[in-house]
């Protein structure tokens, strides 16, 4: 994660071809550990209180289908979606229908959340992508084959947390860049628009966008930096 | 599973989670990301960029309606989540999926060579390739980008060796001429943006009879 300013350089750079991949850190670590056996706690543990509590709502959702819990997460996701799918251009009644299908595949979806290699908000994120490129361009996203469900229920809380701190460090970072350089970023992750696409909107050449954007993400690797 | 050396670069990673990569790449990153833990992990990181951004949105409020339609929609058992394919030794889910649960159906593309075309329009086309031991891929330079990930068997070309789950990107500047390696045939699955343009004259004639 902490290597996400390197990775925002590389997106803009279409030409640039990494000779390994960068990877994060934890989200690494909890691919790559998972066979190695560690000990396991319930998400009950003292731990547990220090967990976001959307990780918590969507393991309740998960494992005891919990109805409270998901009313949380709608009321925490479904006014955020709203927000992203109107910046994207959805109409009011269009985003409605997104947001209903997002929360309920989340609800249907939900034996296949795992906090040890994702967190929550990028899941829903994950979810609300495929379904926007559905309605846009009606056309299924190709999507990675499903990992295997954990035969237990139990989570480590010390991996979920140390996910969990890297996303807060990502998020402050993001949180820190100017109005400016965030909504580059943002149009990039977003997809709203291309890097051409950009350009015709602005009027700018494509090189000094891509060196504005260079500029910011700069700034996101020194806030990273300086966050560690 | 661990000795996959050619990973996909980080901006073909953040354009398949912005969902801004057309179809055919698209194919390719869920191919690979299937078989490689490293990408996954890479993956997820970028989704979480992309939460981070969503935790970001001011929020907008959401009629009471909606929300009772979905608070109602959790009985609805009407619509279960389809159940995806396993990928087997050969064929990861995405591209079963894109096979529609039948096997290919080879064409042949030359000496040694077949393919079987997944998807082809104006984005792009993404295919199977099918490679006898020792034979190459008809020398090809590309229009635009292409992207060729080994499902089986492995070929060597003049930028190295690739083996089952390495992805190979070629630009426009690569004239190249993959080499199927002597054991099993090589399958490969070939996603380019523009149509492929071979250099001897010949394979150029038959380029719209085979669709490459």
């Amino acid at each position: 994660m902490l290597d996400g300013a390197r990775m925002l350089c590389m997106l803009l750079d279409e030409h640039n071809i990494l000779d390994g991949a960068v990877v994060a850190p934890a989200l690494h670590r909890a691919q790559t550990a998972g066979k190695v056996s560690r000990e396991r706690m319930p998400v009950t543990s003292t731990l547990a209180t220090s967990i976001s509590e959307q990780t918590q709502w969507m393991l309740m959702v998960r494992d005891a289908r919990d109805r409270a819990a998901f009313a949380k997460l709608f009321d925490y996701f479904a006014p955020r979606l709203r927000g992203m799918l109107m910046k994207n251009g959805f109409g009011a009644a269009q985003a409605d229908d997104v947001i209903q299908d997002v929360m309920l595949s989340v609800w249907r979806k939900a034996a296949s959340f795992n906090p040890e290699r994702a967190n929550v908000s990028g899941w829903i994120f994950q979810i609300a992508r495929n379904r926007q490129i559905d309605v846009i361009r009606k056309d299924r996203r190709p999507m990675p084959e499903d990992l295997a469900m954990p035969e237990s229920t139990d989570v480590d809380g010390e991996q979920v947390l140390g996910i969990e701190q890297e996303v807060a460090t990502l998020r402050a970072a993001i949180a820190r860049l100017n109005p400016e350089q965030r909504d580059l970023v943002q149009k990039a992750y977003l997809g709203e628009l291309t890097h051409s696409e950009i350009q015709a909107q602005t009027g700018l050449p494509l090189g000094t966008i891509k060196s504005r954007i260079r500029l910011g993400l700069e700034r996101l690797r020194h806030e990273l930096k300086g966050a560690r | 599973m661990t000795d996959i050396a050619h990973h996909i670069p980080e901006a073909l990673l953040a354009s398949y989670v912005s969902g801004t990569l057309a179809q055919p790449f698209a194919l390719v990153v869920a191919a690979h990301v299937s078989i490689c833990e490293e990408c996954r992990a890479n993956l997820a990181a970028h989704e979480a960029v992309g939460g981070a951004l969503l935790d970001d949105f001011d929020p907008i409020s959401i009629s009471g309606d909606l929300r009772s339609r979905v608070m109602a929609g959790l009985d609805d058992d009407g619509m279960p989540e389809p159940v995806r394919p396993r990928g087997d030794a050969t064929y990861p889910t995405p591209v079963l999926e894109a096979l529609g649960g039948k096997s290919p159906r080879w064409r042949s593309l030359g000496p040694g060579a077949k393919q079987c075309i997944l998807e082809a329009n104006k984005t792009g086309s993404v295919r199977l390739l099918h490679i006898a031991p020792g034979y190459a891929v008809p020398d090809h330079t590309h229009g635009g980008l292409e992207l060729t990930l080994v499902l089986q068997g492995a070929f060597h070309d003049e930028t190295g060796r690739f083996g089952r789950g390495d992805l190979e990107v070629a630009d426009d500047d690569l004239e190249h001429t993959p080499i199927a390696e002597s054991g099993l045939p090589c399958i490969c699955l070939a996603a380019t943006d523009a149509p492929l343009k071979f250099s001897s004259f010949v394979p150029r004639l038959l380029q719209p009879l085979f669709r490459i």
